[in-house]
């Protein structure tokens, strides 16, 4: 229980079962939001070497990817409005007193949901409606509008790591609110880059695991050589960035928020010449991380630029600002060991393309290696967004106000994180299905009729 | 302070043009619940075309809604938030598994008979539940039935909106998006036999809406617990345009002119959340939250409605496109032959 004044008066278990149900809501839309912002981009390609080469098999690779966008960008839609109502239901004080300074991103980002949603429709339903022209426009359009309501959604989510355009007045209150002072925010910059990158990489490297599953089973398909090879060709550009772009995120972090840097690198005391630690299980209570494999100065280096930088540690702060250290250590580990075995993945296919004629190695060694690398995208965008809201805590404002100051009051939160668990447990189950079913009745698979009476669209 | 009407006004013209699209996307599931007749199956499809291209976009009036809201009148949103924290949880769980369950239906072609029947269910009940606990918001909002002093709640979380008036709102949002539903389908089809089906479904949930209005009013007088909806001349206004409309939708539908009947089915919804609005002045929560003191800072308000104005440039020539694509003629039938020649 805690003890806080008036107001604030709650049990901290239901603090505690708000975050979990917003970090399951969020957890569960962030992978149909990447989904959505990176397979229309794969869908027009596809579209586009149909209209250029005639080639048959890209007009049914095109049709099969607007299916599964369909289907996955809906769920994300509706996911996504649990989210902006969620932020109410669960925190209403930091909606209260947000609201107005991030209301630039948010209203902005209405106009890429409507674009998305209309060019969605357009692009799926009206093939033999609009010119080849504009249906492609359509897709493109789609793809944009995506990328740019993640441009949104992320700078509201800067702003929640780094505060400004406002005051904070005597009485509590949010005064002098320059919402276009909120939005133009440094720290939301390197979100959006690493969280666009993420998801182009992410997405690619799921499809390109599909694809390449299938061709370890019907090694001839041609069809999913040619999807295989998009997908990859979206996997390895975005692979070989995104250690640049996380390069600059951890800097920023380091700049911005040096206890969030420190609970990630798992650097309890203050000292130069700080090594970087891979994997190692922090321990508050002894401060240290154990069975860390260091690298020494290389954390001064990647944090300040100079191995004799000073990078403080947790101890500069008071305990009860820290962010939990263990889960954003770990958070933080398990992103980067996936975006390293990504970026593996993605150079064997470069090296194989610039130096055995330009051509992407399909030996089933390199199959399977896609295939495993399947997930760790997804894996590494949900790692990677537990480093920065947990990073984040205690502060959902970030040293402004409290988690458990802007949480509801009301009481027993505890049932609508149960029923938001089940319903999107069951609801991932259900999208698993869909789409293995989905890719069975494919294009490329011999005996996968559409049954009579069926909608082949 | 003029600015937080004119964001309030543009509050409720989302929410009228929310009702009137995406309102009727949620009125097919109740259709699709009692297909009945030898042409079940057809009426189903039928739902299902005519929702498929636009549902998502209807969908976004809703959002804008919402962030209106929480930008411009963050007051209103806590407190909404807080004391209708299980009606609206269960509308968004309504609004997640109603998406689901379409795109399932309509995509999961493969899936074995009894799962497509349970894609269909779901589509159906979550249909039906999402406008009920929509209404049911409503109602409590307008009642007087939430109390708030000095920004803190002080009634529960059951109580203001577990309680005649909200439900009837409730029941009477559903038959009302049932209705719009029906009155568009006839002009979704160039099937006369399906035409007849949306038409007497549509009579009959004519009926069903101007029964429940009434309910409805009975309710708000022998429940309100502060503040009576009915105040003064302007609500009348509505009452009586509203009846007139629905008197004129009766005629259009009786007499087959179906082009008139959509067209007038959407006026008499619009007057219908309009006439909500009118009632509600000057408050936003009943009665302690009034629409000038939930609002933001006036230059917050100016700096929305700027971006709306500017959005509304890229907003409306897409929405105009979207609409001429698939909802000028019906296509019900183009599609049924494109499908048989795949």
């Amino acid at each position: 229980m805690d003890s806080e004044e008036g107001a604030y008066l709650k049990p901290v278990d239901d603090v505690l079962f708000a975050r979990l149900q917003m970090a399951f809501s969020l957890g569960f839309h962030i992978v149909f939001a990447a989904i959505g912002i990176a397979m229309p981009l794969l869908m027009v390609f596809a579209e586009r070497l149909w209209m250029k080469t005639g080639d048959r098999e890209y007009y049914e690779l095109t049709k099969a990817w607007a299916k599964g966008t369909a289907i996955l960008v809906a769920i994300g839609a509706a996911s996504g409005t649990v989210l902006s109502f969620e932020l109410g239901l669960l925190f209403p004080t930091f909606m209260r007193h947000a609201g107005p300074v991030i209301s630039m991103p948010f209203s902005m980002e209405g106009f890429a949901f409507f674009a998305e949603a209309i060019f969605l429709g357009i692009y799926l339903y009206a093939w033999n409606r609009i010119s080849p022209r504009l249906h492609i426009l359509s897709g493109v359009l789609v793809a944009l509008a995506g990328a740019l309501s993640a441009v949104f959604v992320i700078t509201a989510n800067a702003w929640m790591n780094y505060p400004k355009g406002f005051r904070i007045a005597e009485d509590g209150t949010f005064t002098d609110i320059s919402p276009v002072s909120a939005m133009l925010n440094p720290y939301a910059i390197h979100e959006i880059a690493h969280m666009l990158v993420a998801a182009y990489l992410s997405t690619g490297i799921l499809v390109a695991a599909i694809h390449a599953f299938i061709l370890l089973r019907r090694p001839t398909s041609t069809i999913h050589r040619k999807a295989f090879g998009l997908a990859m060709a979206m996997v390895i550009p975005t692979a070989i960035l995104q250690p640049v772009v996380g390069d600059l995120s951890a800097r920023q972090v380091a700049r911005y928020q040096p206890l969030k840097f420190a609970a990630m690198e798992g650097q309890f005391r203050t000292e130069a010449h700080a090594p970087l630690r891979l994997g190692g299980i922090p321990d508050p209570e002894a401060m240290e991380t154990r069975w860390a494999l260091e690298v020494p100065g290389f954390l001064s280096f990647l944090g300040y630029g100079r191995a004799s930088a000073e990078v403080k540690g947790l101890e500069e702060w008071p305990r009860e600002d820290w962010p939990h250290p263990v889960i954003v250590h770990l958070g933080f580990q398990i992103m980067v060991i996936c975006g390293l075995v990504l970026l593996a993945v993605a150079l064997w296919a470069l090296f194989h393309w610039l130096f055995k004629g330009r051509r992407l190695p399909d030996s089933r060694p390199f199959l399977w290696a896609t295939v495993i690398a399947g997930p760790l995208g997804m894996i590494a965008i949900e790692a990677g967004w537990i480093v920065t809201e947990v990073g984040r805590q205690p502060w959902v404002i970030y040293e402004i106000m409290r988690t458990k100051e802007s949480a509801t009051p009301m009481p027993g939160m505890i049932v609508p994180f149960i029923v938001t668990l089940l319903v999107y447990l069951g609801l991932s189950a259900a999208v698993i299905l869909v789409m293995y079913r989905q890719i069975r009745i494919g294009p490329g698979v011999p005996g996968a009729a559409v049954p009579a009476g069926g909608k082949a669209k | 302070m003029i600015l937080p009407w004119i964001t309030a006004s543009v509050i409720l013209v989302a929410l009228v043009v929310y009702a009137i699209l995406g309102g009727a996307d949620f009125g097919g599931g109740l259709w699709d619940l009692l297909a009945s007749g030898p042409r079940a199956r057809r009426q189903r499809e039928l739902i299902t075309e005519a929702i498929a291209p636009v549902w998502e976009a209807n969908h976004v009036w809703l959002i804008v809604v919402i962030v209106l809201l929480f930008t411009c009148f963050p007051l209103a949103f806590s407190v909404i938030s807080i004391s209708l924290h299980v009606p609206l949880a269960l509308m968004l769980l309504g609004i997640v598994m109603r998406a689901a369950a379409f795109v399932f239906r309509h995509y999961d072609v493969a899936a074995p008979d009894p799962v497509q029947r349970t894609w269909g269910q779901l589509f159906a009940w979550s249909s039906i539940i999402t406008p009920f606990f929509l209404g049911t918001a409503i109602g409590a909002v307008s009642l007087g039935s939430i109390r708030v002093e000095d920004e803190v709640v002080l009634t529960g979380y059951f109580g203001p909106w577990f309680r005649p008036f909200p439900v009837t709102v409730g029941v009477f949002t559903l038959v009302l998006f049932a209705f719009l539903a029906a009155v568009y389908l006839t002009k979704e089809t160039r099937d006369p036999e399906l035409q007849e089906d949306f038409r007497d479904r549509g009579l009959m949930a004519q009926l069903w809406v101007v029964v429940l209005a009434i309910l409805a009013a009975f309710a708000n007088r022998a429940d309100a617990a502060h503040v009576q909806l009915f105040r003064g001349v302007w609500p009348w206004i509505f009452v009586v345009l509203g009846l007139v409309l629905a008197a004129a939708v009766s005629f259009a539908l009786y007499r087959r002119r179906y082009t008139w009947a959509r067209v007038l089915a959407a006026s008499e919804v619009a007057t219908i959340v309009i006439g909500w609005g009118a009632a509600m002045v000057p408050y936003m929560i009943a009665p302690d939250v009034t629409i000038e003191e939930a609002a933001a800072p006036p230059h917050v308000h100016l700096l929305i409605l700027t971006v709306l104005f500017v959005g509304a440039f890229t907003l409306v020539p897409s929405l105009v496109w979207l609409y001429r694509i698939f909802k000028r003629e019906p296509i019900f039938e183009e599609l049924e032959q494109e499908r048989e020649r795949v």
